[in-house]
């Protein structure tokens, strides 16, 4: 406005006066939530094209949603994986361990024992499910949200809370914030603070991947909130022009921190439809439904190891707790969501579905739940003998100048011995825990 | 002085003189490079086929195959990105970004991700690529094409920068940027791939070939990062600069007659403090000169640096010559680079105290 000359204001007089739009979530706090609006087709109900469909006869996926176990409890239709039922439990269990150990860590935090965690309760499937789907030498990029994959990797549960507490077991030497894990042994990437970052290298793994003919595939994780992003339109466009062997998981959770999906988009279109714009075959699934995740994920892993391109896949789920230890979700949304979301619980899903074909039973789950809790307790415990944040058991400071280059020059050198003065300075009768532990 | 520290300009082993321009040193450096590591890939905007827009990969699709050397969308984020996880899976990336000037949109995953990879994955990760990038004005360039975002980088910590001032080094920088485990950025200053400059713009360019820093040797040869170059030896003053305008402050010394030490730096990050300060405190003066706007600019940390250390040898305080603090500007180019008139008012001011 301030450019048009004031004397030619007039001139726009005679057209209709524009407005901004600005998203509003349909409820907040306080609010009684109807999720009516939610289109939630009966399970079974869509059917699964072949792995190597083109991406332009697929536009019906990107904007339903595909799901397997109905209210029945049962699996239906064609992206039912047919799983046995050790496998079935198998993924009971690292989604209850999964639960368990945020509740844990959470804990923790509130208990000043480390300074951060994120839970990622409601999404377990999200990742556990779909990470069951995919071989253990596939490169995973995940966000901060996809604990799941390590544990339904095996990557050592004390590792997971050495890394959260910064402790002198910490692999990561203390040097990264809580959750943000790296483990190359089980193909893990080392989570980054910064957004969507890992998406496009998730795509330039899959294309070194090809370069070099292997047979390994890369997926990636990113929140809907975070595909706001360049870096995931740079993502999908690599993905699509090299035809990269790679799944783009997108975990739609409804909300990032406290602004709704409407501000990524949503309201125009479902997140797997941007899939399509770019040519990448888009599937849309019930996230919290964890056969559908896991078939969904296996569709697009067989696709890509065909040499058929990457999958973008929407992960139509809901964050159940805050965004972090830091927020607090009743200051932006209704309580109630939680409760009337209409895909329900992941765990709570399964667990019936496993109950429902006569595989388990409410005694078998309330022992498992109970080990769980047991085994993460019994591993805090022995990851708290390496410390807790700020008591001093983390790694030596000297650490803290080392891996910023293959090798140490000359400033970071310089810098190294002052920090090594000042330590002398403040503990001049010699350094605690014999300078180890400074 | 340092080891590599040498001149005059080498020869080769067997005594034939092979001259080229920076370009194709730099065309040498990648063949050579790749001939050798397998996992070395080159991808950027018109890279590929069509061999770059200053021709510094012509050749190269043709003889490694588009797997090795490929186009990319226009998109430096990606272009970045995808060689961070490249090199997460094991290979050598060299990504190109058409111009300096051009490669802000891929900063991110420079400084948040190349840069940092191996600090907070405690070296599980690394990102062993190298980003070749031209920069620099003198060019009629204008406000994107002229640019020298050095000081960006070099405040980044996890980064090497890398600025080559002749064919020879061009070559023997490159491949050590390429073989270097860091993530390294590769500024090539295209004032100059076809000839030096000195800093008289009305003059035609004088082609590299006339020069001995030109005799660029076949095959394998490195030139170690964080090493500095003695361009010239003087007793009167010490001067940093660094790409184009080591020539510029060559040419200006030989016309006034200043016998300095002309230190190129050749490597940014990090720098080679100890070859600076054997030359400041031997001549007692330093003049620090590079094209990049003053502000902030690493001429700022290296006026730093010397004063730190060579205060007591400083018979005048430390100067700097450098691009003024504005974008860069089309048709006021020679009014804003850092020519001959500005350097030599401050090598008179300098010199007089």
């Amino acid at each position: 406005m301030a450019d048009r000359p004031h004397d030619d204001a007039k001139l726009g007089d005679n057209r209709p006066k524009l407005s901004l739009h600005v998203p509003e979530p349909k409820f907040r706090p306080g609010d009684a939530v109807d999720f009516s609006h939610i289109q939630v087709p009966e399970a079974g109900a869509q059917p699964r094209p072949d792995e190597t469909t083109k991406p332009e006869d697929m536009l019906d996926f990107a904007h339903g949603l595909i799901r397997v176990l109905g209210e029945d409890n049962k699996a239906h239709g064609p992206w039912d994986p047919k799983l046995d039922p050790e496998t079935l439990r198998t993924m009971l269990g690292h989604m209850a361990m999964t639960r368990a150990f945020d509740e844990r860590m959470f804990r923790g935090q509130r208990q000043g024992k480390t300074s951060f965690y994120m839970k990622c309760t409601g999404e377990e499937a999200t990742s556990v499910s779909a990470s069951m789907a995919l071989a253990a030498d596939d490169m995973v990029f995940p966000s901060y949200r996809q604990q799941g994959i390590l544990i339904q990797r095996g990557y050592p549960m004390i590792e997971m809370i050495n890394q959260i507490y910064s402790n002198r077991g910490d692999k990561l030497k203390g040097r990264q914030l809580p959750i943000m894990y790296s483990s190359k042994e089980h193909s893990f990437f080392t989570i980054s603070g910064n957004l969507a970052t890992q998406t496009p290298q998730a795509v330039g793994w899959a294309m070194a991947s090809a370069i070099k003919g292997d047979s390994r595939i890369a997926a990636t994780w990113v929140g809907e909130g975070s595909t706001a992003e360049g870096d995931f339109h740079s993502a999908c466009l690599f993905a699509t022009v090299y035809n990269a062997p790679v799944i783009l998981n997108v975990v739609n959770n409804q909300w990032a921190i406290s602004s709704f999906s409407g501000f990524a988009g949503a309201e125009r279109a479902t997140f797997a439809a941007r899939g399509v714009g770019y040519g990448i075959a888009s599937l849309r699934v019930d996230g919290n439904d964890p056969l559908a995740c896991y078939e969904a994920e296996q569709w697009a892993a067989n696709r890509a190891r065909a040499n058929a391109g990457p999958t973008l896949i929407e992960f139509f789920s809901y964050r159940a707790e805050g965004h972090s230890t830091s927020d607090d979700p009743s200051g932006y949304r209704s309580a109630q969501e939680r409760d009337e979301w209409p895909l329900g619980d992941p765990v709570m899903r399964l667990k019936n579905h496993l109950i429902e074909i006569g595989e388990w039973d409410e005694e078998r789950q309330e022992k498992m739940d109970l080990e769980a809790a047991e085994y993460v307790k019994k591993t805090t415990k022995e990851a708290e003998e390496n410390g807790i944040l700020g008591h001093g058991l983390h790694h030596p400071f000297r650490t803290m100048f080392e891996d910023v280059f293959e090798e140490l020059p000359w400033h970071l050198k310089e810098q190294a011995q002052q920090a090594i003065h000042e330590r002398e300075t403040k503990f001049p009768e010699g350094l605690p825990n014999g300078g180890k532990g400074a | 002085m340092s080891e590599t520290a040498t001149k005059p300009a080498p020869k080769t082993e067997e005594g034939t003189e092979r001259r080229l321009n920076m370009i194709e040193a730099i065309n040498d450096a990648l063949d050579v490079s790749m001939g050798r590591d397998e996992n070395i890939v080159i991808m950027g905007e018109d890279v590929g086929y069509f061999g770059g827009v200053f021709r510094c990969t012509a050749g190269l699709q043709q003889k490694y195959g588009k797997t090795r050397v490929f186009d990319t969308p226009i998109s430096e984020c990606g272009i970045i990105a995808a060689a961070v996880g490249m090199g997460a899976y094991g290979l050598r990336p060299v990504p190109e970004i058409q111009f300096a000037d051009y490669i802000y949109p891929g900063l991110d995953q420079l400084i948040s991700e190349a840069a940092r990879l191996r600090y907070r994955s405690a070296a599980e990760y690394t990102a062993p690529i190298t980003v070749r990038s031209p920069f620099g004005g003198g060019i009629f360039g204008g406000q994107t094409h002229s640019q020298s975002p050095e000081a960006i980088f070099a405040h980044v910590s996890g980064l090497k920068t890398v600025i080559p001032a002749t064919p020879y080094d061009a070559k023997g920088l490159l491949i050590s940027a390429i073989e270097d485990n860091d993530p390294v950025i590769f500024f090539e200053p295209k004032r100059i791939y076809n000839g030096p400059f000195s800093g008289y713009y009305d003059k035609p360019v004088e082609p590299w070939k006339r020069f001995d820093a030109s005799v660029v040797p076949e095959g394998h040869y490195k030139i170690p990062l964080g090493k500095a170059r003695y361009a010239t030896e003087g007793d009167e003053l010490t001067i940093l600069a660094y790409g184009t305008m080591v020539h510029v402050v060559e040419a200006v010394c030989r016309e006034k007659g200043v016998e300095a030490d002309i230190v190129d730096l050749r490597t940014i990050v990090p720098v080679d403090i100890e070859t600076i300060e054997e030359s400041v405190k031997k001549t007692g003066c330093c003049l620090i000169v590079h094209e990049a706007t003053r502000t902030a600019g690493f001429g700022a940390e290296l006026s730093a640096l010397v004063t730190e250390r060579c205060f007591y040898h400083l018979e005048a305080p430390v100067e700097r010559v450098t691009g003024f603090d504005t974008p860069y500007p089309h048709s006021l180019e020679w009014a804003y680079f850092p020519g001959p008139i500005r350097i030599g008012e401050a090598l008179d001011k300098i010199l007089s105290e």
